[in-house]
C-alpha cells in the first residue's frame, strides 16, 4: 500500500519535472513577450533529438551532447523569434497563435525528415539502477530527474530575482513603455526569453529522452503544458513547479488507483475546472488594483 | 514671482556642480518638430523650444495640446504608439537624437518620468530602482543609496511591490528610478497628476533640490501652471501642437492671458465673454 503510493509519487513527480520544464519555457515566452507558443512541445522534441544526435549519432560525451543540444535549441529559438515573431509584433494574438501552430507543424516535419518515425534508443545519461524506498523499488534516474528539474527551476528563480537581465525581463513584462524609458532593450529581452525557453526545453528534452525515450510522441508533452500553466498561472515560475508536480502526481494516482485510461483526460478535466473557477491560475499574478 | 531670486542662484550652483554643464548652446534644442500618429493625425505642428543647461523649464498647456507627445518624441517612444517624427530635429547637446531609439537617448543623458508614473507594479521598490539603473550597472548600489537619501520613505518600503505604494510614493519611485540613469536632462510629465496638494508641494520641492544639488536640468510638463512657474526659470506654453508663448517664468506668471487661462486668476468683470472667445481664437492661431 505504502510502497505503491511511494512509487506512484516518485514517478508522478519525475513526470511532473518534465511538465514543469516544458511549462517554464512556455511561461517565460508568454510572460515576457505575450506570445502563446503552441510549439513548446516541439522545442522539447528538438532538445531531445539534438541530444540524441550528439550522444548517439556523433558519439559525443553527454556533457558535450548537452552543450550541442543547447546551442541548437538556442539558435533555433532566436531564429524563430527574429524571423517569425518579431514581424508579428502588434498583430492580433490569434494571428500570432496561428504562426506558432504553423511553426509546430514545421518543426515536426523537419524532425520526421531528419530522424524518421521509429523510436530511437538513447544511451543512458542519468545513473541507472534502483533503490529501496519505504518498501518501493525506485529507479534512481527518476530521483535524479526530480533533482535536476528542481535545480534548474531554482536557478531560473534566482536569475529573475537577482540578476540585472532577469529584473529587466520582469520589468518588460510589467510595463513595456516604462522599461523602454529605462534604456532596457525590449527586442533583446524578447530574444533572451526565447533563448532561455530553448535552454529549458533541452533540459526537459534530456529528461524525456531518459524517462520516456526519443520518438515522435515527445511533442505530446506540449499539450500537457496547458493544464500545467493554467493551474500554475501563465506567468509564474513557482506556478510551473507546482503545476507540473500536481499534474504529474494526479496522472499517476489516477492511473494507479482508478485506471481505465482516466489518467489521460484528468489533466484536461483540471484545466476546464480551473478555467471556470480561477481564470488566472493558482499562482498567476493578481492584477494589483489601487489608486 | 517671489521665487525667482532663489531659482536664479540655484542655476549658478548647478553650473558649478556638474562638469558638463555651462557649455555653450542649450542642452536640449527642438527645432520645427512635426509629429504624426497613425500616419494621418498631425499632433505637433512645427514645435520649437530650448532647454538651457542647469535650468528648470516648464512646458505648459491644456489637455491634448501635445505635451506628452513632445516628451515621447524626445525619448524615442513614438514608434511604440504608431507615431513618427516627420519633420524637424531634436538635439541633445551636439547629438542628433531625432530618430534615436530609447536606449540610446537614455545613455545620452535624457530620462523621462512618464505621465501616470508607470512604476513596475509587480517588482519591489528595490527592483524598480535596479531596473532604472539598467544602463549603469556598475553604479547601481551607489545610485540606490542616493535615491533613498532623497526619498527616505522609499527605503522603508524597499521590499514591497511597487503596485501597493500610495500614489505619492509611486511618483517618488518613478522619479528615483529615472535618477538611477544619472540623467543630465530629467523630464517629468505631469508629476503632480492625481496627488494631494501637500504631496505636490513636496514633489516640487524635491525637483528643485535635485536641480540645485545635482545640477540636473529639468523639463517639467504640467497642467498645474502656477506651481510649475513657481519653481521654473523659463516657461513655454503650447496649444494645438506648437509653442504660442514663451519667456522667463516670472514674465509668464505676470502675463494677463496666462493669468486668466492657466493660472485661473481672471479679474472679475474685466473681460466680457466675447473677449474671451476672441482670445481663444487668437490663442489658437498665434
Ligand atoms: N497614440 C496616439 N494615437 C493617436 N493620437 C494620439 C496618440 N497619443 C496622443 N494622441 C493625440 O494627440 C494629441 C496630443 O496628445 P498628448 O497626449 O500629447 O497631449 P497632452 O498635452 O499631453 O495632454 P494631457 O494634458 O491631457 O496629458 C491629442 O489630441 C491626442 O488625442
Ligand atoms: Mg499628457
Amino acid at each position: 500500500m505504502v510502497s505503491q503510493f511511494v512509487q506512484l509519487s516518485v514517478i508522478g513527480l519525475a513526470n511532473g519535472a518534465i511538465f514543469a520544464l516544458a511549462a517554464l519555457g512556455f511561461a517565460l515566452i508568454y510572460k515576457s513577450t505575450g506570445v502563446i507558443n503552441f510549439a513548446q512541445g516541439d522545442f522539447l522534441s528538438v532538445g531531445a533529438y539534438a541530444l540524441y544526435a550528439g550522444v548517439a549519432t556523433f558519439g559525443l560525451h553527454w556533457s558535450l551532447g548537452m552543450l550541442l543540444a543547447i546551442a541548437v535549441a538556442v539558435v533555433l529559438a532566436l531564429l524563430v523569434e527574429r524571423l517569425l515573431l518579431r514581424p508579428m509584433i502588434g498583430e492580433s494574438s490569434i494571428a500570432v497563435i496561428m504562426v506558432t501552430i504553423g511553426l509546430s507543424s514545421m518543426l515536426q516535419a523537419v524532425l520526421l525528415m531528419l530522424f524518421g518515425n521509429a523510436p530511437r534508443r538513447m544511451p543512458r545519461i542519468l545513473p541507472g539502477g534502483s533503490i529501496d524506498l519505504l518498501g518501493a523499488t525506485i529507479p534512481v534516474n527518476r530521483l535524479v530527474a526530480i533533482a535536476i528539474a528542481a535545480v534548474v527551476l531554482g536557478l531560473f528563480t534566482v536569475f529573475f530575482q537577482r540578476s540585472r537581465w532577469g529584473v529587466a525581463m520582469r520589468a518588460v513584462a510589467d510595463d513595456q513603455p516604462a522599461a523602454l524609458t529605462m534604456g532596457i532593450s525590449v527586442p533583446r529581452v524578447f530574444a533572451m526569453a526565447w533563448a532561455l525557453a530553448g535552454v529549458s526545453a533541452v533540459v526537459g528534452g534530456l529528461l524525456v529522452a531518459e524517462l520516456v525515450g526519443v520518438s515522435g510522441t515527445v511533442a505530446e508533452f506540449g499539450l500537457i503544458v496547458f493544464p500545467v500553466v493554467i493551474l500554475g498561472g501563465l506567468d509564474s515560475i513557482k506556478g510551473t513547479m507546482v503545476g507540473g508536480a500536481v499534474i504529474g502526481l494526479l496522472v499517476q494516482y489516477t492511473a494507479g488507483y482508478v485506471g481505465g485510461g482516466l489518467q489521460q483526460v484528468i489533466p484536461f478535466v483540471v484545466l476546464v475546472l480551473i478555467l471556470l473557477v480561477r481564470p488566472y491560475g493558482l499562482f498567476g499574478e493578481v492584477r494589483i488594483e489601487r489608486v | 514671482m517671489t521665487d525667482s531670486a532663489p531659482t536664479a542662484t540655484a542655476t549658478t550652483a548647478a553650473g558649478a556642480t556638474r562638469d558638463d554643464a555651462g557649455g555653450p548652446g542649450p542642452l536640449l534644442a527642438i527645432n520645427n518638430l512635426e509629429v504624426i500618429y497613425d500616419e494621418v493625425i498631425l499632433v505637433l505642428r512645427g514645435l520649437s523650444m530650448e532647454v538651457a543647461t542647469g535650468q528648470i523649464v516648464a512646458l505648459l498647456g491644456s489637455n491634448g495640446a501635445g505635451k506628452s507627445t513632445t516628451m515621447k518624441a524626445i525619448t524615442g517612444l513614438l514608434p511604440t504608439e504608431h507615431g513618427e517624427t516627420t519633420d524637424g530635429t531634436i538635439h541633445l547637446r551636439d547629438t542628433d537624437i531625432t530618430h534615436a531609439d530609447p536606449a540610446q537617448i537614455v545613455r545620452a543623458g535624457a530620462s523621462l518620468v512618464m505621465e501616470g508614473r508607470h512604476v513596475f507594479e509587480h517588482l519591489t521598490v528595490h527592483e524598480n530602482l535596479v531596473a532604472g539603473g539598467f544602463t549603469r550597472p556598475a553604479e547601481t548600489d551607489d545610485g540606490i543609496a542616493e535615491v533613498y537619501e532623497y526619498f527616505p520613505a522609499l527605503e522603508q518600503r524597499r521590499d514591497q511591490a511597487a503596485g501597493y505604494l500610495s500614489g505619492g510614493e509611486q511618483q517618488m519611485l518613478a522619479i528615483g528610478r529615472a535618477l538611477m540613469a544619472s540623467p543630465t536632462l530629467l523630464m517629468l510629465d505631469e508629476p503632480s497628476l492625481g496627488l494631494a496638494p501637500m504631496l505636490v508641494e513636496e514633489i516640487f520641492a524635491i525637483i528643485q533640490r535635485l536641480n540645485r544639488d545635482l545640477g540636473t536640468t529639468v523639463l517639467l510638463v504640467e497642467q498645474n501652471a502656477r506651481q510649475a512657474l513657481d519653481i521654473a526659470d523659463q516657461g513655454y506654453i503650447m496649444e494645438s501642437g506648437r509653442i504660442v508663448l514663451d519667456g522667463s517664468a516670472a514674465e509668464l506668471a505676470d502675463n494677463p492671458d496666462v493669468k486668466e487661462f492657466y493660472l485661473g486668476m481672471a479679474e472679475a468683470g474685466r473681460k466680457s465673454y466675447r473677449d474671451v472667445k476672441h482670445y481663444k481664437r487668437r490663442k489658437r492661431w498665434l
